[in-house]
């Protein structure tokens, strides 16, 4: 069920594969790497990976910051601050993302939204001008993505024993002493994989820039590697063509594997 | 931790309690719009001065919900695709977790590696071939065409973060168990499984959230039968881009998110730990 489909994404992605291929109208024709010179010499294709990199990196670093410094602020107050703002993020967390994005629509409408309204900016439409778009979406997936760090972090700064904190704090190490260099080396596991898995997440967003930006926006200019594949095979029916782009995509997102797995080895974890 | 907070002085606590509150209302503000905008009357939805509150609520929006768009089908759907991916993954995860923490054997640390590759693959790129093995399995505008893939995307997640859990259970336990005459099944089943439940409880999350939300598979594979059809792409019947009815969209998200808050709510202790066990392992 998974081994099988990326092998036929792989081998579509070499043929001739349109509308007249899927009804059967004209045969299969191998191509080779005729789809995979086809999209290297688009230049908006390469318009839309750098798009996608950037945004992706955009998110990343955003949700990091975010998740890891509420995090923190949880282990600084007390209970019941704790869990009104750990409630508040669960219920970020769980909102589906095609709803997620229509409410950060609404919220930014132009003509009905709040938050037009409390900036006093008037009619400006957020999704018109590219960058505009691009922020909108981002504040969106922020949103949705921050909880799973701050509650990944927060609960191995809690795995901590408080005995090597003790320790620390005897031999006279200051606040940002501890949190430099024996909580962060402590915690570098934890970093690890919410870093990866927000890696792999953002590379991949679909739901947010589909809802939000009606498909990709204005001429196409809010496009990421993933609806753009999924335009160019579902709604162009260029089957081959997008699968090319998903095996590019695989391919990215195997290096980030490995790197991940290098990690892992280095830190001597037995699988 | 205890000792952390009391190198803090009071009112640096203040100010982080403080600040806390405020951001929990900031990431909540986008909820509570929502469920305010669903029920307001329609025209104080698209009205040049929004109100954060509402004098009239009226139900108009949910009725406008439940009453066109068969909505009720939609939701027993979407219920029947997540349960089934939630119980049938759960059930697949557990053995395969136990499979390969329990027993030693060929080929285990690279089937380890395969299954974290797989959560790498992504799943949108994966819709193009997929389509055609549903298409061949004449399985396009079904159920299953959706339930299929949700447990095969599901389950790497699942299998790697049980087999902490697993790993958490010590040996020792199962040998006695041996010692006192219990056969394997009954060791899997009577003794294992109620050990490894918390753990279960927070994968469960994971590939209930992902079926419920999924909204690729179902845009793309359930292509003319609308009985067919999920809640999300009930919700974008409503969302036209050009003239949105808010109300509408609102009201069905809301009814759309509130199942899967409730199922957060309930497990959100286990999930903390869950996660922090997972990870740690």
């Amino acid at each position: 069920m998974l081994v099988y489909p990326i092998y036929q994404l792989g081998l579509i992605s070499f043929f001739q594969y349109t509308q007249a291929q899927v009804s059967g109208g004209e045969p299969t024709t191998f191509k080779g790497f005729g789809n995979y010179s086809e999209l290297f010499s688009d230049s908006q294709f390469w318009q839309v990976l750098l798009a996608t990199v950037l945004f992706a990196a955009a998110c990343v670093v955003s949700t990091l910051a975010v998740g890891c410094a509420l995090a923190v602020l949880l282990t600084r107050v007390r209970a019941v601050p704790r869990l009104v703002l750990m409630l508040a993020a669960l219920g970020a967390w769980a909102t589906p993302a095609v709803t997620g994005s229509t409410v950060w629509l609404l919220l930014f409408d132009p003509d009905f939204g709040p938050v037009n309204r409390i900036l006093g900016l008037g009619d400006h439409s957020w999704t018109y001008g590219r960058l505009s778009a691009f922020f909108l979406v981002l504040l969106e997936v922020v949103w949705c993505s921050f909880p799973f760090v701050m509650v990944t972090v927060y609960a191995g700064i809690r795995a901590v024993p408080s005995e090597v904190l003790e320790a620390a704090a005897l031999d006279g190490a200051s606040q940002w002493r501890i949190w430099r260099s024996v909580l962060t080396p402590m915690l570098r596991p934890i970093l690890t994989v919410v870093t990866i898995q927000s890696v792999i997440w953002d590379f991949k967003v679909f739901t947010q820039i589909y809802v939000m930006t009606n498909g990709g926006g204005i001429a196409g200019q809010n496009l990421v590697l993933n609806v753009y594949a999924y335009q160019q095979a579902f709604a162009s029916s260029k089957y081959s063509l997008g699968s090319a782009i998903g095996v590019v995509m695989l391919l990215m997102l195997l290096a980030v594997t490995l790197v991940y797995l290098r990690l892992l080895r280095r830190q001597g974890e037995e699988l | 931790m205890s000792l952390l907070r009391g190198l803090v002085r009071r009112p640096w606590r203040l100010a982080a309690e403080a600040s806390a509150l405020l951001i929990a209302v900031v990431v909540a503000f986008p909820l509570y719009w929502m469920v305010l905008s669903a029920f307001k009357p329609a025209g104080e939805i698209e009205s040049s001065e929004p109100r954060p509150w509402t004098l009239a609520p009226s139900l108009d929006s949910f009725r406008r919900v439940f009453g066109q768009q068969e909505f009720g089908r939609y939701f027993v759907n979407s219920l029947v695709v997540a349960g089934s991916v939630v119980i049938v993954s759960a059930l697949i995860a557990f053995l395969a977790a136990t499979a390969v923490t329990r027993f030693r054997f060929r080929f285990r640390t690279t089937l380890l590696i395969m299954f974290l590759v797989a959560q790498m693959v992504p799943v949108e790129a994966l819709t193009i071939p997929l389509f055609f093995t549903m298409r061949g399995l004449g399985l396009l505008n079904t159920l299953g065409s959706l339930i299929l893939p949700q447990i095969a995307f599901s389950l790497p997640f699942a299998i790697w973060m049980l087999r902490g859990f697993v790993k958490a259970v010590p040996d020792a336990l199962e040998e006695a168990a041996y010692i006192d005459g219990a056969s394997r099944t009954r060791f899997l089943w009577q003794i294992l499984f109620p050990l490894v439940f918390p753990g279960l409880v927070a994968t469960s999350v994971f590939s209930f959230i992902s079926a419920w939300n999924d909204f690729l598979f179902a845009k793309s594979f359930i292509i003319s039968d609308t009985s067919q059809s999920t809640l999300p792409m009930a919700l974008l019947v409503f969302y036209k881009p050009d003239d949105p009815d808010w109300g509408g969209v609102m009201a069905a998200s809301t009814v759309m998110t509130i199942p899967v808050l409730v199922f957060f709510v309930l497990v959100q202790r286990r999930l903390v730990s869950g996660l922090g066990g997972a990870v740690k392992d």
